[in-house]
């Protein structure tokens, strides 16, 4: 089997050569000092590419990857996650709090109605926690609504 | 004397109504953090930097406030290591060992209320030891110039990379990466942008809090949606706490001992708490005339791991606050919060913010009194929140994650770099990779190379430079030894395995 370490030098090296390659692209001033603004990200983006080649060499033993059903999970949570940062601006805080902590729930624990309750309580009783007590300019609900 | 004038306005600055109070609240919070599982003290920490800065606390308070989570969360790492068999945080892996033995005898109160005092007396000599060797070490660190200073960064990332991890091709790599993340933003010097792809938002940089957050807080909800929360702790009981004094007596050279190494292990950059606690227990199992009695319930095995982490959390204090460099996770987290407060620690805060150095010890020793009090007579409040099942915690750590970053920026962008980072960590914990030389990396890169860049300045672009005074050789050597000897020395220091968890 493959293991996760060579795939993950193989990746990290191609960054490094993306990152060496941007690097040779950043200008310079005329007021710059001796090493200026490129050499310290070339260092960093050769000995990257060392390391990588050290994990594609020498790997280490797989970890225990999740099936795909848990995958897929991690997945949805990233989904929410990243949907509920785009959504709190917009929204105001209580709905998309109830529902992305409610799926979180429901994803540690599959029962709906605790799940449910968790992302209700969760989400008024940190909005009262941080607005009301500690003074934090969170919006509730949307501008328009009132 | 000079210490105890400087003391004394210390606990002039610190013993206000206000940062008692300040203090209270974060000894209980920290002992929360500390005591569930898969929260730490760097994830306390992070969590609570972004709200106390966006609650607009000056300096000092935001400094009493995160110090006694800090201290806090070292304390509560120990009920759910002894009571479940499951470190609170990674430091308090070695307690577990005869802790958890020790509940199953049905001695879990005497268990407590020993390694509350062993952690006591740690913390509390150790910060005594903070008061006394950080004036001195920050008259040295006066004389460091920008070669030293270089050298003394690689110092910390070598060191860190080679007793941290397991692997230090792994550890340079995710050092490298946080190097890499530094880069991101315009140049200091010559106002260029760097590696922006014309992305307004990366112009100033990544903010390292929202990369602290990501990697240590929203990297666990992760975690444990593969667990399906399994470590959760429903049921635990604990009958009558009592104060065990001869366990105490039996058990004092084990915490002053560990105490002693933990304070050594705290000062040595890159080492920190997890390596403290580690040491003082092979110490402890080696000087002992009973070594088979360790890992099956012996006091002494509690007490000086216990002793050796909270020592090495007031040691790892002393580099960071007279260098500027971290010597763990926690102590990252703590400079991040230096750095928000617009703090740079280093030789000159001590001659030119000594209130805010002062005033800092002070409310430690606070915090260490404070927190004896709560983790001996009251232990059996934290040990109720240990029963918070993980299907509510986790969701509200991470809402907590996103109102801190929210509060702070204001930005969607921010949080969902943010769960970037998440994504990042939970990858680096699965491929074994540590994340704190990330951490370290994002929060010195820039320092390193504006060190590197000036030291080029003053030798006129001679690379030899670098090598030119006696200081910065031997921290070369140093650094070299460190990140190599981890490499043979590891067959001789193997981590005991942990005891067999309950199989009822």
């Amino acid at each position: 089997m493959i293991k996760a370490d060579r795939i993950f030098g193989l990746v990290m090296m191609l960054v490094a050569l993306g990152y060496l390659f941007s690097a040779t692209h950043i200008q310079t001033s005329f007021l710059s000092d001796p090493v200026g603004p490129r050499v310290f990200p070339y260092m960093i983006g050769g000995a990257v590419i060392l390391c990588s080649l050290v994990l594609v060499i020498r790997p280490d033993a797989n970890a225990d990857w999740p099936g795909l059903g848990t995958i897929l999970q991690l997945a949805i949570a990233l989904a929410v996650l990243i949907g509920y940062a785009s959504a709190v601006r917009p929204l105001g805080f209580i709905i998309p709090t109830a529902v992305a902590a409610g799926v979180l729930s429901y994803q540690i624990n599959p029962k709906p109605v605790s799940a449910l309750l968790t992302g209700i309580g969760l989400s008024v009783g940190l909005f009262v926690l941080f607005k009301m007590i500690l003074g934090l300019g969170l919006v509730g609900f949307p501008r328009h609504w009132f | 004397m000079d210490i105890l004038s400087n003391l004394a306005m210390g606990f002039g600055v610190a013993l206000s109504p206000w940062t008692l109070m300040l203090a209270v609240i974060g000894c209980f919070i920290g002992t929360i953090v500390g005591a569930l599982p898969g929260l730490g003290p760097s994830n306390g920490v992070a969590l609570l930097i972004p709200i106390s800065f966006s609650m607009g606390l000056d300096a000092i308070s935001a400094l009493v406030l995160l110090t006694s989570v800090y201290y806090g969360a070292m304390y509560g790492g120990r009920i759910s290591s002894i009571l479940l068999n499951i470190p609170g945080d990674e430091p308090a892996m070695m307690t577990t060992l005869d802790g958890y033995p020790m509940a199953r005898q049905g001695r879990a109160g005497d268990a407590l209320v020993v390694s509350g005092v062993a952690s006591f007396v740690g913390a509390f000599l150790a910060t005594i030891g903070l008061m006394l060797l950080a004036p001195m070490l920050s008259r040295v660190a006066y004389q460091f110039g920008p070669a030293e200073y270089f050298a003394l960064y690689l110092l910390a990332f070598c060191t860190l990379g080679g007793v941290g991890s397991n692997n230090q091709a792994k550890s340079a790599l995710a050092a490298l990466i946080g190097l890499g993340i530094a880069m991101i933003g315009l140049d200091k010097t010559t106002g260029m942008p760097r590696f922006t792809f014309g992305e307004l938002h990366l112009m100033d940089g990544i903010d390292f809090l929202v990369a602290i957050v990501g990697l240590f807080a929203v990297s666990e909800v992760f975690f444990f949606i593969e667990s399906h929360g399994k470590n959760s702790a429903i049921g635990v009981v604990l009958d009558k706490v009592r104060i065990p004094w001869n366990d105490l007596k039996r058990s004092t050279g084990a915490m002053l001992r560990g105490t002693g190494v933990g304070f050594v292990a705290g000062i040595l950059p890159g080492a920190g708490a997890s390596l403290g606690s580690f040491l003082a227990y092979i110490l402890e199992k080696g000087v002992a005339r009973n070594p088979q009695d360790f890992g099956k319930g012996e006091v002494r095995g509690v007490a000086a791991p216990e002793a050796g982490n909270n020592a090495a959390a007031g040691g790892a204090l002393i580099p960071m606050l007279t260098l500027g460099v971290p010597g763990s996770g926690t102590t990252a987290v703590l400079l991040a919060l230096l750095l928000t407060l617009n703090i740079t620690p280093g030789p000159l805060l001590f001659t030119e913010r000594p209130e805010v150095v002062w005033g800092l010890i002070a409310s430690l020793l606070i915090a260490n009194v404070v927190l004896l009090i709560m983790n001996v007579p009251m232990v059996k409040i934290f040990v109720k929140v240990l029963t918070v099942p993980s299907h509510i915690l986790l969701p509200g750590v991470t809402m907590v994650a996103f109102v801190g970053i929210y509060s702070l920026t204001g930005s969607s962008y921010d949080m969902q770099l943010m769960v970037a980072f998440g994504v990042l960590g939970y990858l680096c914990r699965k491929l074994d990779i540590p994340t704190v030389p990330i951490i370290l990396g994002i929060l010195l890169g820039n320092a390193m190379e504006d060190n590197l860049r000036r030291a080029m300045v003053l030798s006129d672009g001679d690379w030899t430079y670098l090598f030119s005074s006696g200081v910065s050789i031997g921290l070369w050597v140093a650094a070299i030894i460190g990140f190599m000897a981890p490499l043979f020395l590891r067959r001789f220091l193997k981590r005991p395995s942990l005891p067999e968890a309950n199989e009822d």
